[in-house]
């Protein structure tokens, strides 16, 4: 460490400082990839606020004009979005709560308290984040099923209590064990119990982890589609993915109106994105470090 | 007295361990239960499902490995889904890692405003799955898409992208490269952890960008690269929204993907028997692939300090 702070101030440092070519080149490179990246939002946000006929015009318009901004309430009428947002609400919200409780929980279990077994269970429960979500698929719905439950919300919401998925517990796993021991000591000599000492210590400590785990959990929600296609089947009970997907197959020419659908289903998640960017890059970086 | 106290001592120490042990089980217990329940049962379920042949509307009868003889002597549509997933996967997983890498390395440079970028290059790959397979829908559409109206724009003859079988899967692996932005984050974070004294090192001895990056920067990323490649592995070989959205398989079974496949035979036809062998068959190729990579990692992926 001294050595490379030493190394730092050398003049050797000069040699490795960015040049003004490089330097162009990188930006250039970084303006592509931003274009390429954006153009197809881009196409997406003109489309929603075109009409049907500036759409099929030749040579195509890409600046709308005039907007048509009727498409957004045409669309938002058109299909039943209001319920769908209602529906896909009334699953985030406990989704979120019972994965934050449980995986809370999970992780101080596996990484605060001491008991015969911990890492090993732990290690056990960790490979199931290489198994294909495939081969759970089918079983699991003949469970449901067999309940009389399919075309319920229990299917989305209940797994999601039982730990919300073995990557939140290794998240906030990671996240607790760099807090210190001393502390949960302390609080011990106090007195307090464990449960008190997760509440009162490690959680006032581990704030942006468990925004982290939140923003993670609800964005599945939000984005789940395979969950809700396979177990909610009355178009009253659809999400808001599902709602988009029924949307397509029934008005698969009314680009106009499918754009304005997309517009308004993508706006909550890159608004989300963009206010809480620091807990998206962080959360998954450190999924990356110690894989 | 002092015999007295060291022996309550030891007893409370005792106990707190076994009260320490109650709590943590206490605390564990719903996500254990949830991998017994959500993960251990469906698997073991699956398994004894494969050999049966339950439609939902019979009781199911055991048939020994008639479904997996079924899937390899009498089933073309599965060597079909098999071929255009390993092609999918093969081509997706390099070119989503190379292309997530090379941002990468184009956010790790010291310049100003990279953050910004960054949040760019992120931005797609938040876009859910099933408005994105609407978007990139529109955005093939071979008469008004944006792709031909481009094409066009330059000149060039208009290309029928999803709608042609020569061509759909390139446009999907296509469409997966706009939202390799976790990829490229877990890359940035790889990239972070190299010291920054090798470089000088490099530069000491007189080598240039390549030498730093051929000799320093992939050396020291093979292990985040070796996270990546299972993590993309695993993804790829799965993949369902798009092209459930997009082509239900078409044209002529071109994109037949495994998991689409796999969801027809089981939540269209009901064939739960045979849905679910096909299911273990996935999990055995996804395993086996997995288990040859981590073998021939030892080889190429470097540990600094030797450490595993």
């Amino acid at each position: 460490m001294k050595s490379a702070a030493a190394l730092d101030r050398s003049p050797l440092r000069a040699a490795n400082r960015v040049g003004w070519l490089p330097a162009l080149i990188t930006y250039s490179l970084c303006g592509l990839g931003s274009f390429l990246m954006l153009l197809p939002l881009f196409w997406l946000v003109r489309s929603s606020v075109m009409t049907l006929d500036q759409i099929f015009r030749y040579p195509p318009e890409w600046i709308p004009a005039p907007f048509a901004w009727q498409n957004y309430p045409d669309a938002l009428t058109t299909v039943p979005f209001l319920l769908y947002f209602k529906n896909t609400v009334f699953i985030l919200v406990p989704t979120v709560v019972g994965t934050v409780i449980t995986a809370t929980l999970a992780a101080y279990g596996f990484s605060r308290l001491r008991w015969p077994g911990r890492d090993l269970i732990f290690n056990i429960l960790l490979t199931t984040l290489m198994l294909p979500y495939a081969i759970t698929l089918i079983p699991t719905f003949l469970l449901w099923a067999h309940l009389g439950l399919v075309n319920t919300t229990w299917p989305l919401v209940l797994p999601r209590w039982c730990g919300g998925g073995i990557f939140y517990i290794f998240l906030l796993r990671q996240f607790f064990r760099t807090i210190p021991r001393e502390l949960d000591e302390a609080a011990i000599l106090d007195g307090a119990n464990p449960l008190q000492v997760l509440w009162h210590v490690v959680v006032p400590l581990s704030r942006p982890a468990l925004i982290t785990v939140a923003i993670f959990s609800a964005l599945g929600a939000w984005n789940d589609f395979l969950g809700p296609l396979m177990y909610l089947n009355e178009s009253s009970k659809y999400t808001l993915a599902l709602g988009l997907a029924e949307f397509t197959g029934l008005y698969s020419s009314q680009w106009h109106l499918l754009m304005a659908a997309s517009t308004v289903v993508i706006i909550p998640v890159v608004l989300l994105f963009f206010f809480a960017q620091r807990y998206f890059i962080e959360g998954i970086a450190l999924t990356g470090t110690k894989g | 007295m002092n015999n007295g106290s060291r022996r309550t001592k030891t007893k409370s120490l005792v106990s707190r361990e076994r009260r320490e042990m109650i709590w943590g089980l206490i605390c564990v217990a719903p996500a254990l239960a949830g991998f017994l329940f959500w993960q251990v049962g469906p698997i073991l379920g699956s398994l004894v499902i494969a050999f049966t042949d339950w439609t939902v509307a019979n009781t199911p009868r055991w048939i020994g490995f008639s479904n997996f003889q079924r899937m390899l002597f009498a089933d073309p549509l599965f060597y079909k889904s098999l071929s255009v997933t390993g092609i999918y996967a093969a081509t997706g997983v390099f070119l989503n890692l190379s292309f997530a890498l090379a941002l990468a390395l184009l956010l790790s440079q010291k310049i100003f405003g990279l953050t910004f970028f960054r949040t760019i290059f992120y931005l797609p790959s938040t876009v859910p799955a099933i408005a994105s397979s609407v978007l990139w829908l529109w955005l093939f559409n071979p008469e008004f898409g944006l792709f031909n109206s481009i094409l066009t724009g330059l000149g060039l003859p208009k290309q029928q992208w999803i709608y042609d079988e020569n061509s759909v899967l390139a446009s999907l692996i296509l469409m997966n490269l706009w939202s390799v932005g976790p990829l490229m984050v877990i890359f940035l974070a790889g990239l972070q952890t190299i010291p920054k004294y090798l470089y000088d090192a490099v530069a000491v001895d007189g080598g240039n960008a390549w030498h730093k990056f051929r000799f320093i920067t992939l050396p020291l990323l093979t292990p985040t690269i070796l996270f990546n490649l299972i993590l993309s592995i695993i993804d790829t070989f799965q993949v369902f929204t798009q092209p459930y959205v997009m082509t239900q398989g078409g044209p002529n079974n071109a994109s037949l993907l495994y998991v689409l496949y796999l969801y027809r035979k089981a939540f269209q036809e009901y064939d739960m028997g045979y849905a679910s062998a096909l299911a273990w068959v996935l999990f055995l190729i996804i395993a086996l692939i997995s288990f040859v990579v981590l073998q021939t990692s030892r080889r190429w992926v470097f540990y600094v300090g030797g450490s595993e």
